[in-house]
């Protein structure tokens, strides 16, 4: 939704110090930004040195484990985190010091935290009557807003009187109704069943696109980030550890932990020979591999391939892997194979099915491509 | 056979169990229905047997401006202390779950300690510290007595309400732009408010019951409800006591009662699935 003609109000508080920026370079600059933040509980550092700037319109996915830090950046720019160092700025102006409530952003949340004494109208409408839109204009705009998340009608439910799914659709539309600049979505499909999950995946994205508002999504599923985001931000520890579209992230993981936390790739240890065009594993087989550089023989790589770069049979070209099927799981198109190379080295593969799906214990041949395949150096980082 | 033998002692066992717990709910609850229904005598002396029905020791009552004082000071006293007391009560739990602040653990257990130290020891000390600034006893005084007697009780009843009110709430009103009070009247105080009826009427019998702190508190000439039955008790044990006698169990059992239907009737209005939170 660029801009429709009807929305005359515009929430954006009025600031002060802000009126150097010209009309252009604000269109210009990113719609957040974060320059060096450091947050900080007590002694433990729960984020360093983040940096990251997010193109208005755009959405970004900060995937990571527990404890990453994820959340408390998204509640850093909400301001329900204070930052111990470093700036915020959302459309160019800085909100270290701005109250959540003047900042203009909508959230929401893991729990929905819809008011469960207010019903659904009241609950949407919340933060238009904090901006003091006039009556008709909000019963307008909510009507909207539901019908944009395909509940309309609903608005003298209580939250107690719909379903999760519905519960969280609402929260939605309570963010977006009043056009925050910036929407922050903490984990919203956490707490849903699997078949829900999927539903809103696809709902929220599209209802993104339509408003072209710029989201922030927050989560540890990485199905999640791949089929949502535009970019990715992948943390560990309270750090970025690679930033990139879905298929960057996936395809060329910068780090180890990249590459396993993305799709559980299969990681293979080996030294550089022939100048870097070939890897001897530690289990004696050599490989070719595609190399962006020449290496010195004998360093140690990682050689990271996706279970999805594997081909079963023998007429396969390119790299040769042969080994035992440990277990083999059948997926009706594909099958999963966990397969024994041998030296306690494991492989998974998961490819499509020609022919018949081998047993436990059969032989198996394996073959990749050499360009399909990623090299970390002995610090766990791409070669590049 | 041995099942039946075990039946039986089952049986036996369970008639002992009515047994007790119906001596021991006669034993609570004689007093009361004796003081009721002689309240209700015609005769003269305040005993069993009953003469005949009569209300005449109401009418009495109603007659006896000492008492009819007694009642109109023990009402503004409770409601103000009701009024005063949730209102203390309330933030004071409020603070204490949401906030972090240094000596958060003294000021909990401070709130506490007037519902541990025995009332006679408070009320003595209350005294000995007024006559230590030279002030007189005044109503001030007194009501000041029955809220610090009630404010543990509705710090209580407040603070559990107030963890289980999970402070999402309060963030979503902030972020869409609700200030800290707004969003504290909005939002927390509704969702408060089983905690805010049950607490008001909880001081409120609190102050209306008390008897011992009252009596080392009040002013010079002034009775309280239980004060005022007390100082009767000690001229000649009439009829009259028991129809006041009644007139408090009414007050005193009715008002929790309606106010718990109050609340009832609320709650059911908004019960509320909520979903669990994962841990992330």
């Amino acid at each position: 939704m660029p801009d429709s003609q009807d929305m005359t109000f515009h929430p954006r508080p009025v600031l002060a110090g802000a009126a150097g920026a010209s009309a252009a370079a604000e269109a210009d600059s990113p719609a957040v930004e974060f320059r060096d933040i450091d947050i900080a509980y007590g002694k433990f550092v729960a984020v360093r040195d983040f940096s990251l700037s997010i193109r208005k319109g755009s959405f970004v996915t900060l995937l990571g484990p527990s404890g990453c830090g994820k959340t408390t950046i998204l509640r850093s720019i909400a301001g329900l985190v204070d930052i111990s160092g470093g700036q915020i700025m959302i459309d160019g102006r800085r909100v270290d010091d701005i109250p959540i409530y003047k900042r203009n952003i909508g959230l929401v949340f893991q729990s929905y935290a819809l008011f469960p004494h207010k019903n659904v109208f009241d609950n949407v409408a919340f933060g238009l009557k904090y901006r003091n839109v006039p009556k008709p204009e909000i019963a307008r705009k909510v009507g909207k807003a539901l019908e944009m998340v395909r509940l309309p009608g609903s608005e003298k439910k209580l939250p107690s009187q719909l379903s999760g799914g519905q519960q969280q659709r609402i929260a939605l539309a309570r963010a977006i109704v009043f056009e925050p600049q910036v929407l922050l979505l903490d984990e919203p499909l956490s707490a849903l069943d699997a078949n829900m999950r999927e539903e809103m995946r696809v709902e929220i994205k599209k209802i993104q696109k339509e408003t072209g508002i710029t989201a922030i999504f927050v989560t540890h599923d990485q199905e999640e980030a791949l089929s949502m985001s535009d970019r990715i931000v992948v943390m560990n520890a309270g750090a970025v550890e690679q930033i990139g579209t879905p298929e960057q992230v996936y395809e060329t993981p910068a780090t180890a932990f990249v590459a396993d936390f993305l799709g559980k790739a299969n990681m293979l240890a080996g030294t550089v020979s022939r100048s870097g065009q070939a890897v001897v594993l530690g289990t004696g087989q050599t490989i070719s591999v595609a190399c962006p550089r020449p290496l010195a023989d004998g360093s140690k790589v990682t050689v990271v391939v996706r279970p999805q770069k594997f081909s079963v049979g023998t007429g396969t070209s390119g790299n040769r892997l042969t080994g035992r099927v440990v277990s083999a799981s059948y997926l009706g198109g594909s099958a999963i194979y966990e397969i024994d190379i041998g030296g306690k080295t494991s492989l998974r593969a998961n490819t499509p099915i020609t022919g018949r799906v081998l047993r436990e214990g059969e032989a198996i041949d394996l073959g990749f491509d050499p360009e399909g395949c990623v090299l970390l150096d002995d610090s766990g980082r791409r070669i590049s | 056979m041995s099942g039946t033998r075990r039946k039986q002692e089952g049986r036996w066992a369970w008639r002992l169990t009515g047994f007790v717990t119906v001596c021991v709910y006669i034993f609570m609850f004689a007093p009361i229905v004796a003081t009721v229904i002689l309240s209700f005598n015609a005769s003269m002396f305040g005993g069993f047997p009953m003469t005949g029905f009569s209300l005449q020791w109401y009418g009495k009552l109603m007659a006896n401006d000492a008492v009819l004082a007694a009642f109109r000071t023990s009402l503004w006293i409770a409601l103000v202390t009701a009024i005063v007391t949730t209102a203390i009560g309330v933030t004071t739990a409020f603070a204490l779950v949401r906030f972090e602040f240094r000596g958060k653990q003294a000021l909990s257990t401070l709130v506490i300690l007037p519902a541990l130290v025995p009332e006679t020891i408070l009320g003595v000390g209350l005294l000995v510290l007024i006559k230590a600034v030279d002030q007189p006893r005044t109503m001030l005084l007194l009501v000041l007595g029955h809220i610090l007697l009630a404010v543990p009780y509705v710090v209580l009843i407040a603070q559990a309400r107030m963890i289980g009110i999970r402070r999402v709430y309060e963030e979503a009103a902030l972020s869409l732009g609700a200030s800290r009070f707004s969003s504290f009247r909005e939002i927390t105080l509704p969702l408060l408010i089983p905690a805010v009826v049950g607490g008001a009427l909880l001081a409120f019998t609190i102050s209306f019951d008390n008897t011992s702190a009252s009596l080392f508190w009040r002013p010079a000439g002034v009775e309280t409800m239980p004060t005022q039955i007390l100082s009767m008790l000690k001229i000649s044990i009439s009829p009259e006591i028991n129809a006041l006698g009644t007139v408090m169990i009414l007050v005193t059992v009715g008002i929790p009662l309606i106010g718990g239907l109050i609340l009832q009737s609320l709650t059911k209005l908004r019960r509320r699935g909520e979903p669990k939170e994962e841990t992330q």
